[in-house]
């Protein structure tokens, strides 16, 4: 098996919460991990990436290459499309519907949201609005995370384990409201597809 | 076994606890902070008492560290590639003095401009130096080459120089670790001129480090970093450096390659292993991150007229991080495309975090500075050098660390007034209080901004050097206490900083005007970890 995600946002909005969640869900799988991200001058929010692949094989390259990805998943919908060149012809994009406009020229959401769609395999979820029914609108980023679930070979089980191990330090409110989150997510995507 | 997940930086931090170090040291800079991040946080590097607290800049940590060198401990020194810059003159000469217990440079490369304002290549240095450069093409040989590399600076005499670029330093995978090195004790070296560079010792410690060239290329040719597959009958064979390994063998994810791969990941280039590549093909490619370092050398290698690939006949870019596309291209193999990026996408660059103080900053000095034309603040390197794009657009250079003072007081001498520096607080203790000592002793018509958020904000808010330490240097460097002036960078005291600036900029000589006020990442962090522990203690 093998699960090549691009993890796409801005700087802060918890990507590299989901890379450390589905690492520590491979690394219990016994999967090969490559986990590449980005550090440094754009994490003041500019774009952020980060590329993870997990495989049965040996994985050589860190990053992924081009046309090659299984999966975007994007917690805001423009970074979504910013890396459309690495998605594979049948690739899936889990996307939020929700922007996140910090830019004077931030574009049209709507056509944010068509361009996303004309995508053959996509789902496109107002995380922040889910988040926010759950009682936490931080926690949108275990809600796209939880409707990619249903793309990438890991068992969701295994998924609600490691987000209990990363957030452990955050005490249990924190951990039972993200895991609402993470499951809403995955349901809504079953709904939905 | 335990296995880790790590981040290429955290390996080699990993890697030199258990390779018995006794300190660390090192200024931030990406993408290297998190190695000196990760020993500061290590229970176990605690434990051992490994001395961890960040330097001043590159310089004062590498001397320092050549110091536990010369102590008999072993010593890590860690920065980003510009960073060697400033330690170079300690560096250089460490591999004439050579060293006494083991002292392991690692410094990491940011081709692709990621986060820097060059792209150079550490190994020139190393080359420079003449010392060995050890490049992991993984995280697994980023642990084992920092585990490793201080035995091999104890064996050699010299200093090591353990090189990684950034998809390295900042992608995880599995690391395995090994049984942990006891820390050396304090003993002397056997010479007691060994580091004392006058000439007439310094010619024979340079004869000492010619002399021993051969050895070093000898190790390198039986390393088990470096490998040559010879495939017999194929026109082509191929090089790799480092990480360019993987984005070859990306290529070969599901077949055999094809072609003589020759692996160096230890340095200098083992000629006689080069040799044997030679014999066996017409046409080298040459597959390497950062500068054409090993294809312009290996060119005078060969014995026989072969043909090099690479970055100088433009089958590879010149500039910029490799990939498997771009290898793949260099191949003739044909690449995979996904979609086109839609027209309708933007970019995102970073901008200041909103509620920072540098915006407030900006905003006033925009202010002050209307009736004049424009092009007179010259900056720095820190979050604050954002302030040249829009909305701010304030600032007209950021060249190196300390450079603002310094291109400020040079514009005045040249009749620029006002002229104007905007510097951060750690940049300041970095490299800049020898410039304002200039500024003082030539009584410069210049006005300095210190823009003070008491951390070393763009690379995650390390504890910085100056903190409250400012006014007292600017007064102990000579500046005049009525022109050194603080206030808080808010909006509510917009009045009151145009005030300070106007009467500033009107004041004929060294002026130092203190904007402070704490970056509010660090804030929310604090509050973060303090909402954690109480977590903690409640469970």
């Amino acid at each position: 098996m093998k699960t090549d995600i691009i993890l796409a946002g801005v700087g802060g909005q918890g990507i590299l919460s989901i890379a450390s969640i589905l690492g520590d869900a491979a690394l219990k799988d016994n999967l090969y991990i490559k986990q590449a991200e980005t550090h440094g001058m754009s994490q003041r929010g500019g774009a952020v990436v980060s590329h993870l692949r997990i495989s049965g094989k040996i994985i050589h390259s860190d990053l992924i290459p081009q046309g090659t990805a299984d999966l975007i998943l994007a917690v805001e919908p423009m970074e979504a499309l910013r890396y459309l060149p690495f998605l594979k012809t049948d690739g899936y994009i889990v996307s939020n519907s929700k922007p996140f406009q910090n830019i004077a020229n931030y574009p049209n959401i709507c056509e944010i949201i068509t361009e996303i769609q004309k995508q053959p395999r996509c789902v496109v979820i107002d995380a922040d609005d889910i988040a926010g029914n759950i009682g936490n609108s931080k926690t949108s980023n275990m809600v796209i995370l939880g409707a990619a679930t249903h793309f990438i070979q890991i068992a969701p089980e295994k998924i609600e384990e490691s987000i209990k191990n990363v957030f452990a330090r955050k005490g249990a409110e924190i951990i039972k409201i993200n895991l609402r989150a993470f499951w809403a997510g995955r349901q809504f995507t079953a709904k939905n597809i | 076994m335990q296995h880790n997940l790590f981040l290429g930086v955290e390996a080699i931090a990993q890697g030199a606890i258990d390779g018995g170090i006794s300190g660390v040291y090192a200024y931030p800079g990406t993408p290297s902070t998190e190695i000196t991040e990760f020993i500061q946080g290590s229970e176990q590097a605690n434990k051992k008492g490994i001395r961890s607290k960040w330097s001043a800049n590159e310089k004062t940590a590498y001397e320092t560290a050549l110091g536990m060198s010369y102590a008999g401990k072993r010593a890590l020194v860690c920065m980003k590639h510009v960073g060697l810059n400033v330690a170079a003159d300690a560096f250089v000469n460490s591999a004439i003095t050579g060293i006494n217990g083991g002292l392991v440079l690692a410094v990491a490369d940011d081709p692709s401009m990621h986060s820097s304002q060059n792209e150079q290549d550490s190994r020139f240095y190393a080359k420079l130096a003449m010392i060995p450069v050890l490049e992991p093409s993984n995280q697994q040989e980023s642990y084992d080459m920092a585990h490793e590399g201080f035995s091999i600076s104890e064996k050699l005499g010299v200093p090591v120089m353990l090189r990684i670029t950034t998809r390295l330093a900042h992608s995880r995978a599995v690391v395995v670790k090994k049984a942990e090195t006891e820390q050396n004790t304090l003993a002397l070296p056997a010479d007691p001129t060994q580091f004392v560079l006058l000439p007439a010792i310094a010619r024979n410690r340079y004869k000492n480090l010619l002399s021993k060239q051969n050895i070093f290329e000898k190790l390198a040719a039986v390393s088990k970093y470096n490998s040559l597959k010879i495939k017999p009958g194929k026109n082509l064979g191929i090089i790799v450096c480092g990480i360019a390994y993987n984005y070859l063998y990306e290529n070969y994810k599901d077949s055999e390659c094809p072609y003589s791969v020759m692996k160096i990941s230890q340095y200098p280039i083992p000629s006689e292993m080069l040799q044997e590549l030679g014999e066996n093909c017409e046409e080298v490619l040459v597959l390497e991150e950062g500068y054409p370092l090993v294809e312009e050398t290996v060119k005078s290698i060969f014995k026989k007229n072969i043909k090099i690939s690479g970055k100088l006949n433009g089958i590879l870019p010149r500039d910029g991080e490799l990939n498997t596309g771009i290898v793949a291209k260099a191949l003739g193999k044909t690449i995979l495309t996904g979609a086109a990026i839609p027209d309708i996408v933007v970019s995102r660059p970073p901008a200041l975090c909103q509620g920072c103080g540098h915006h407030e900053m900006y905003a006033v000095l925009n202010r002050v500075l209307e009736p004049y034309s424009k092009g007179r603040v010259l900056s720095d390197i820190g979050c604050y050098t954002l302030g040249a794009l829009p909305p701010y657009k304030s600032i007209y250079s950021c060249v190196d660390m300390g450079a603002s003072i310094t291109m400020a007081k040079g514009a005045a001498d040249a009749g620029l007034i006002p002229s104007i520096a905007v510097i951060g607080d750690s940049t300041f203790t970095h490299s800049g209080i020898t410039g304002l000592l200039d500024a003082v002793n030539d009584n410069s018509n210049i006005l300095v901004i210190i823009s003070d958020n008491e951390s070393v904000s763009m690379t995650g808010g390390q504890e910085s050097s100056a903190l409250g330490k400012i006014e007292s240097i600017c007064a102990g460097v000579g500046v005049n206490a009525d022109h050194i002036r603080v206030a808080v960078p808010l909006k509510k005291n917009h009045d009151e900083m145009i005030k300070i600036l106007e009467e500033e900029i009107a004041w004929n000589g060294v002026s130092v005007v203190i904007f402070r006020r704490e970056c509010v990442q660090a804030a929310a962090k604090k509050k973060r970890s303090e909402i954690n522990r109480k977590n903690e203690k409640a469970d």
